[in-house]
């Protein structure tokens, strides 16, 4: 009954990091941009939200709402004043410069709110949970769950299904014959940007509601996000669905075993994945 | 004239710095240590990322592993610390021999990550080893490194305590990695295999036409910067005497501060890791008081070098004058020209 426990736990976490890793997935498949950021702007949408969440009184769910036209404003303008302008053949200078960033946003943050770990309060809905058979399954969990799925299925659908989809698939297999076609890659890496941020306040969101956080809790966020990333193969957000499972999965039951071999049993799982299948479980691309 | 004042310049600073724990402060002693030890790791990750187009943030595996090995060394089998030093830098070199056969296979950015995977994998681990302390980590014990060889004579040249003569002794130990690390490097950089290597860096699909064989030179540097970087972190730590897995893996201190000193001061240029870490010090003097405004600001730098002066100032410095003392090229051979007598 342990193990059902331990694997539905699993699944859960799963969905959480699927979320921290989708808006990275959806950069990473269209740019090819390494975002070292990302970890440190989910953190940072977390502030918004608690800070949007105690001027207004509201609900943190209200709150997040609130956060994502900010956020969506805040990606459009990193991807046209800063990243647009180092992307390039070269992957060093994207990489150093978010790099920066990080660091600059993490100590942005420690100065602004200081180290003091935070939580958003999300009220009664926290502590409630669902019997299912033999086990009970909480609801934030639960919830936080099918916000991945969902946001992942959302950004498939308009990856595959929309004109904006189309431009962002034609940008990322052949940006000149692209810009031919009538589109900007500038515009183009601009508006994935901002969907990317707005992902990850709904990340942020959730990050916030589950367990405490600080500014210096963006990095290893990021880490367990690109490990999904990985594993699930460039360009695949289902695939990114499915790393965030395996990462989520790997630690659970490394939890289950010894409370201390949590997180390197889901480093242990990136690494036996990748020996096997080095480009990932599903990629799309060919790079 | 330029040919001999150069390295007259250079030789008399190398003399300076060298004499520096006779004429000096023990503070400024300790603190150029760190100066020193930040520009071996430098030169280190400039080697990987500059010239091997290996962008790895998880260098601190090797600081922390050579460190670990150190200690080890001491503490279970009663080594001499200078002897264990060697042993954490081997250890640190064969630990790069697995971790470049899993990084490898990942190409381009996912590098970077794979390397940053391992580094947290490596300070897990050593997590779990109870003998050094867990956890929570443990100290050197004080005699071990008061009765290295050499620390009574270095008394009688210096005066002053035992401490004062270990200070002094590490001291000695970075200048002269940073010198060995420096001639190395040059050397390696002008050698056959250096040239390939800036070949591959600078054209790939031509380097190979002509026969290099990228992934064997990037494994070599991979194999030689492990060992730099892991002596490095055994001597970083018998100076500070106490290590954690926390102290010894820190991605901000050993790779973090790495990676703008080499960024400022001019990546894939062999002086810009120098020019660098005197600019990180001097920012770092100057904003001591204010914490994080000074990462903040090494951030902010970082980035707007990247955006307006890849090169960093190094680069910069030798685009704009022309002049470049130190060229990692060889001189085109003269022409031969009939007419000449």
């Amino acid at each position: 009954m342990i193990w059902l426990d331990t694997l539905i736990q699993g699944l859960m976490l799963g969905g959480l990091y699927a979320l921290f890793a989708a808006g990275l997935s959806l950069v990473f498949g269209i740019m090819r941009l390494v975002n070292l950021a990302h970890g440190d702007l989910i953190v940072l949408g977390a502030y918004l939200i608690l800070g949007i969440g105690t001027a207004t009184g509201l609900n943190p769910f209200l709150a997040a709402a609130l956060a994502l036209p900010p956020m969506f404003a805040l990606g459009w303008l990193l991807q046209t004043a800063l990243l647009n302008r180092v992307l390039g053949e070269d992957i060093l200078p994207p990489l150093l410069v978010t790099f920066g960033l990080s660091v600059v946003i993490q100590n942005a943050l420690l100065m602004g709110f200081s180290a003091d770990s935070r939580k958003l309060p999300v009220g009664p809905v926290e502590a409630q949970s669902l019997p299912l058979g033999p086990v009970n399954l909480g609801v934030m969990p639960l919830v936080t769950f099918v916000s991945a799925v969902a946001v992942i299925f959302g950004l498939n659908q308009l990856f595959y299904r929309t004109a904006l989809g189309r431009a962002f698939r034609a940008t990322s297999d052949d940006p000149v014959t692209a810009q031919l076609m009538g589109i900007r890659p500038d515009r183009v890496f601009a508006v994935a940007t901002s969907i990317a941020l707005v992902v990850a306040t709904i990340a942020a969101l959730y990050l916030g509601a589950r367990a405490n956080f600080d500014p210096a809790t963006g990095p290893a966020r990021l880490l367990y996000a690109f490990e999904a990333v990985i594993i699930g193969g460039l360009g695949s957000l289902w695939g990114t669905l499915a790393g965030g499972l395996v990462i989520g999965l790997a630690q659970a039951f490394g939890a289950a075993l010894n409370p201390e071999w949590q997180i390197l049993a889901g480093h242990l799982a990136f690494v036996a994945v990748l020996l096997v299948r080095p480009r990932g479980l599903f990629p799309r691309a060919n790079d | 004239m330029r040919k001999v004042l150069l390295p007259l310049v250079l030789f008399l600073a190398v003399v300076l710095l060298a004499a520096l724990p006779v004429i000096g402060s023990r503070a400024l002693v300790q603190d150029l240590f760190m100066v020193l030890c930040l520009l071996v790791l430098a030169l280190n990750w400039n080697m990987l990322a500059g010239f091997a187009g290996l962008v790895s943030v998880g260098q601190q595996a090797f600081v922390g592993v050579g460190a670990y090995g150190m200690f080890a060394c001491v503490i279970l089998w009663g080594m001499d610390p200078l002897a264990g030093l060697l042993v954490g830098g081997l250890v640190a070199m064969a630990l790069s021999v697995p971790v470049a056969f899993f990084t490898f296979r990942l190409n381009g950015a996912y590098f970077a990550i794979g390397t940053w995977a391992v580094a947290d994998i490596a300070r897990l681990g050593i997590s779990q080893w109870k003998a050094l302390g867990g956890g929570t980590g443990t100290a050197l014990p004080k005699g071990a490194v008061q009765d290295m060889p050499g620390i009574q004579a270095i008394r009688a040249l210096i005066g002053g305590s035992k401490a004062a003569a270990v200070d002094a002794l590490t001291y000695w130990l970075a200048l002269a990695l940073v010198l060995a690390m420096l001639v190395a490097s040059w050397l390696f950089l002008r050698s056959r295999m250096g040239l390939g290597l800036q070949a591959v860096r600078d054209n790939p699909v031509a380097a190979r036409s002509v026969g290099v064989d990228p992934v064997r030179l990037k494994a070599l540097v991979f194999l030689l910067t492990a060992f730099g970087t892991g002596l490095c972190g055994g001597l970083l730590f018998i100076q500070i005497g106490r290590i954690s897995p926390d102290a010894a893996f820190s991605l901000l201190d050993w790779t973090a501060f790495v990676i703008f000193i080499t960024v400022i001061g001019g990546i894939g240029t062999l002086p810009g890791p120098v020019i660098g870490v005197l600019v990180f010090y001097g920012l770092q003097r100057l904003l001591a008081d204010y914490g994080t405004v000074y990462l903040i600001v090494l951030g902010l730098i970082g980035i707007a070098i990247m955006l307006f002066a890849r090169r960093g100032l190094w680069g910069g410095f030798t685009q704009r004058t022309g002049l470049d003392p130190l060229p990692l090229s060889h001189a085109a051979p003269r022409p031969v020209t009939p007419t000449d007598p």
